[in-house]
C-alpha cells in the first residue's frame, strides 16, 4: 500500500469546561478522545455518528482550525498536529473544508468573485488576471453560471451556495477536503446533485474525502471505507458494503437497523437501542456504550476495549466475534 | 372510515413582495386508525397545509381563501375562535419539529402537562397531576413524577419531545398531527419516537398525520401518502402505490434520486434537473414542468388536475397514461 495521505494517532481533543468564580476549568469535555485512522490519497472515508459524538471536532483538528490536545496528524508524512503561523500555510492549501450551512460559512458582504479569489490572495499565487481565469474556471467546474461573479451568496439557493462552497475548497487544488455534513441542509433532489459533483471532483482532482455526515445512506454512497465514531471514538472501521451488511458491533447494529428505508416491503426487526447519549463531559466507565449495550456484560463497566481486528472489520468490544 | 377530509384547500400568504399562493387547491383524506403521511421538500407547503387544518396560520398574513376542512363533517375553516379552541389539544394533537420552541422554557413540564388537560377537562387539580405522570409514563419518561417538577432545559432531545408528545396526547385526541417530529433528532433516538408514536396510535387507536422530507420514514410508517410540490398535490395513494407504482414525473425523481443501501458506491446518482420555482413567479402550467424529463408544449399552457390513476390512487400530470407503458 502506498503512503497514507493522511494518519492520525490516538488524537485527543479536550476542551476546558470553566466553572466557578474563578472560571477554573475543573472538568473538560474530551470530545475526540483517543482517535486513530487513515486516509489513502483518492480514497473516502465516511465518518459517522450522533450529534455529539465528536466527528465536527476531529474533522476540525485534522483541518487545523482547533490545535489538539495530544496525538499526532501526519499528512503525507509531516506531523501537522503541533505546527503554528506560517508553518501551517503550505498545509492549509492541502486540507480544505466545506461546511454544512453554505450561508453562514460564505461573507453575504462579499460577491462570489471575491469568495473565490481570496484563497489566491492569501497564499499569493497569481496575479489578478490569472486569479480571474481561474474564479471563472472554477465557477464552470461545479457547474455555476460566469456571471454568478458579481453576485452576493445571499441570491443564490442552498444547492448553488454548496457550489460555492465547493468552489472555493478545490481553488487552490488541495490534496484532501473534510467534507463536514455537506449536504444534510439540503432538500433531496438537491442532495443529488451535490453527491454527484462530489464524486465527479474526486474522480478528476484525485482527491481525498473524509466525509462527516450523520445520514448513513449518503455516506454509504460516497465512501470507501466507513468509521463509526461513539462518544469521542471510533468503535467500528470497515469497508463500505462490509459495514452495512455485515456490522460488527452493537452500535452500528442498531444505528444501521434505525435508519428507515424507503422501502414499505421491508418489515425489520429493529434493535432499539434505549436511553440517550451520554455526557462527553463525564463519559461512562469501561466501554463508553455500556449503558446503551444489548450485550454488556461485567467486564464492560470496567474495562476499555481497544481496537482489534474481527474479519475484514476493525472493532472496539468486548464481546466474542470470532 | 375518513376522519378528516381536506376539500380543496387554497391558503395564502402577504408578504413583502406581494401575495403568495401557499397552499393551492390541496384535496386528501386522513382515515381512521391510520396513519397518512405528506411528503414533499422545503417550501412545498406541507406545513402551511398542517397549521391551516390547525386554524393556526400567523395572523394576520395568513389566510385561508377557500375550501374546506372537515372533521368527523364538521367544517374547522369557519369554525369559530372559541369552538376552535376547544378542537385543539382536545380533538386534535400537534407535535412540532423542534420541542424547545414548543415548550415553555420557564415552566416546568408538570405545569404545562396540567395546564392541557385543566383547559379541556373538567377536573381538579390533584387529578390533572395524576393524569400528567400517567401519560409521561406512557411515553416511556422514567421517573416521571420528578420529571414534572423539571424545567424543559434540563431535558435531552428526545426526552423534551417526549414530553410535547404527551402534551399532545393528554385528553386522547382522535387526530394527532407530528410536523416533522424527528427531523432534529440522531437517528436512534429518532427509531424511539417513531416506534412510540406507533404504539401509542395501536393502543389508542387514532390517526395521524405525519409531515416529513424524509422518503424512508414515510415508507415505515405510513399507510397513505400525499406528496407535494410547489403548494400543490403532485401524487396521492396508498404507500404501496407511491413506492411500487409512482405515476408523477416527479414522485419518480424523487425516489430515483436517494441514495439507499443498495446503490453501488459512488455510482451517478439520478438528479433533479434546477430547482423549485419559487411561490412568487410560478410556471403557469404545471408546476413541475421547468424540472421535467417528460415535458410537452402544454405542460407550460395549463395546469394538470389531479386523476384517477388506479383505485385511490391519484395523480396530477397530463401525461401519466402514456408514462406508464
Amino acid at each position: 500500500m502506498s503512503t497514507p495521505i493522511l494518519k492520525v494517532t490516538d488524537l485527543k481533543m479536550h476542551f476546558p469546561v470553566k466553572e466557578g468564580i474563578l472560571l477554573r476549568a475543573s472538568k473538560y469535555n474530551r470530545a475526540v478522545d483517543g482517535v486513530s485512522f487513515e486516509i489513502q490519497p483518492g480514497e473516502t472515508l465516511g465518518l459517522v455518528g450522533e450529534s455529539g459524538c465528536g466527528k465536527s471536532t476531529l474533522g476540525r483538528c485534522i483541518a487545523r482550525l482547533y490545535k489538539p490536545t495530544a496525538g499526532s496528524i501526519e499528512f503525507e508524512g509531516t506531523e501537522i498536529a503541533n505546527l503554528r503561523g506560517k508553518a501551517l500555510l503550505p498545509f492549509r492549501q492541502n486540507i480544505q473544508m466545506i461546511f454544512q450551512d453554505p450561508m453562514e460559512s460564505l461573507n453575504s458582504r462579499h460577491t462570489v468573485g471575491d469568495i473565490l479569489e481570496e484563497p489566491f490572495i492569501i497564499h499569493k499565487i497569481g496575479d489578478r488576471a490569472y486569479r480571474q481565469k481561474r474564479v471563472r474556471e472554477l465557477l464552470d467546474i461545479v457547474g455555476l453560471p460566469a456571471r454568478s461573479v458579481t453576485r452576493f451568496s445571499f441570491e443564490f439557493s442552498g444547492g448553488q451556495r454548496q457550489r460555492i462552497g465547493i468552489a472555493r475548497s478545490i481553488a487552490l487544488n488541495p490534496r484532501l477536503i473534510i467534507c463536514d455534513e455537506p449536504v444534510s441542509a439540503l432538500d433531496v433532489s438537491i442532495q443529488s446533485q451535490i453527491l454527484n459533483l462530489l464524486v465527479d471532483l474526486q474522480r478528476e482532482f484525485n482527491l481525498s474525502y473524509l466525509f462527516i455526515a450523520h445520514d448513513l445512506a449518503v455516506v454509504k454512497h460516497i465512501s470507501d471505507r466507513i468509521a463509526i465514531m461513539y462518544l469521542g471514538n471510533i468503535v467500528e472501521q470497515a469497508e463500505g458494503e462490509s459495514m452495512y451488511h455485515a456490522p460488527r458491533h452493537p452500535y452500528t447494529q442498531s444505528l444501521i437497523s434505525a435508519i428507515p428505508v424507503p422501502d414499505p416491503h421491508r418489515k425489520v426487526e429493529r434493535h432499539i437501542i434505549h436511553g440517550d447519549v451520554p455526557s462527553p463531559i463525564n463519559p461512562p466507565s469501561g466501554c463508553r456504550f455500556h449503558p446503551r449495550c444489548p450485550h454488556v456484560m461485567d467486564k464492560c463497566k470496567v474495562e476499555t476495549p481497544f481496537l482489534r481486528p474481527v474479519g475484514d472489520h476493525v472493532v472496539s468490544c468486548h464481546l466474542d466475534m470470532a | 372510515m375518513t376522519l378528516l377530509s381536506v376539500n380543496n384547500l387554497i391558503t395564502e400568504f402577504d408578504t413583502d413582495e406581494g401575495r403568495v399562493r401557499a397552499v393551492d387547491d390541496v384535496s386528501f383524506e386522513a382515515h381512521e386508525g391510520k396513519t397518512l403521511g405528506i411528503v414533499g421538500e422545503s417550501g412545498c407547503g406541507k406545513s402551511v397545509t398542517a397549521l391551516s387544518i390547525m386554524r393556526l396560520l400567523p395572523q394576520p398574513m395568513g389566510q385561508i381563501l377557500s375550501g374546506s376542512v372537515l372533521l368527523d363533517g364538521t367544517d374547522l375553516t369557519d369554525l369559530p375562535i372559541p369552538q376552535m379552541e376547544k378542537i385543539r389539544g382536545a380533538r386534535i394533537g400537534m407535535v412540532f419539529q423542534e420541542p424547545m420552541t414548543a415548550l415553555n422554557p420557564v415552566h416546568t413540564i408538570g405545569r404545562q402537562l396540567t395546564e392541557v388537560l385543566l383547559l379541556h377537562k373538567d377536573i381538579s387539580h390533584d387529578e390533572a397531576i395524576r393524569q400528567g405522570v400517567e401519560v409521561l409514563d406512557k411515553v416511556g419518561i422514567p421517573s416521571p413524577d420528578v420529571r414534572m417538577t423539571e424545567y424543559p432545559h434540563q431535558l435531552s432531545g428526545g426526552m423534551r419531545q417526549r414530553v410535547v408528545i404527551a402534551m399532545a396526547l393528554a385528553c386522547k385526541p382522535s387526530l394527532l398531527i407530528a410536523d416533522e417530529p424527528t427531523t432534529a433528532l440522531d437517528v436512534t433516538i429518532q427509531a424511539q419516537i417513531l416506534e412510540l408514536i406507533k404504539n401509542l396510535q395501536a393502543e389508542m387507536g387514532m390517526s395521524v398525520i405525519l409531515i416529513t422530507h424524509d422518503l424512508g420514514v414515510i415508507a415505515e410508517t405510513c399507510d397513505d401518502v400525499v406528496v407535494m410540490y410547489a403548494g400543490k398535490v403532485a401524487e396521492s395513494g396508498s404507500v404501496y402505490d407511491i413506492f411500487d407504482r409512482p405515476n408523477h414525473p416527479y414522485t419518480r425523481g424523487l425516489l430515483a434520486s436517494i441514495p439507499t443501501l443498495n446503490t453501488p458506491p459512488k455510482s451517478r446518482l439520478n438528479v433533479i434537473e434546477g430547482m423549485v420555482p419559487g411561490l412568487l413567479d410560478l410556471p403557469k402550467g404545471c408546476r413541475f414542468e421547468n424540472r421535467c424529463p417528460h415535458r410537452q408544449d402544454h405542460c407550460s399552457q395549463s395546469v394538470p388536475l389531479l386523476e384517477t390513476v388506479g383505485p385511490d390512487h391519484h395523480a396530477a400530470c397530463f401525461r401519466w397514461e402514456e408514462l406508464r407503458s
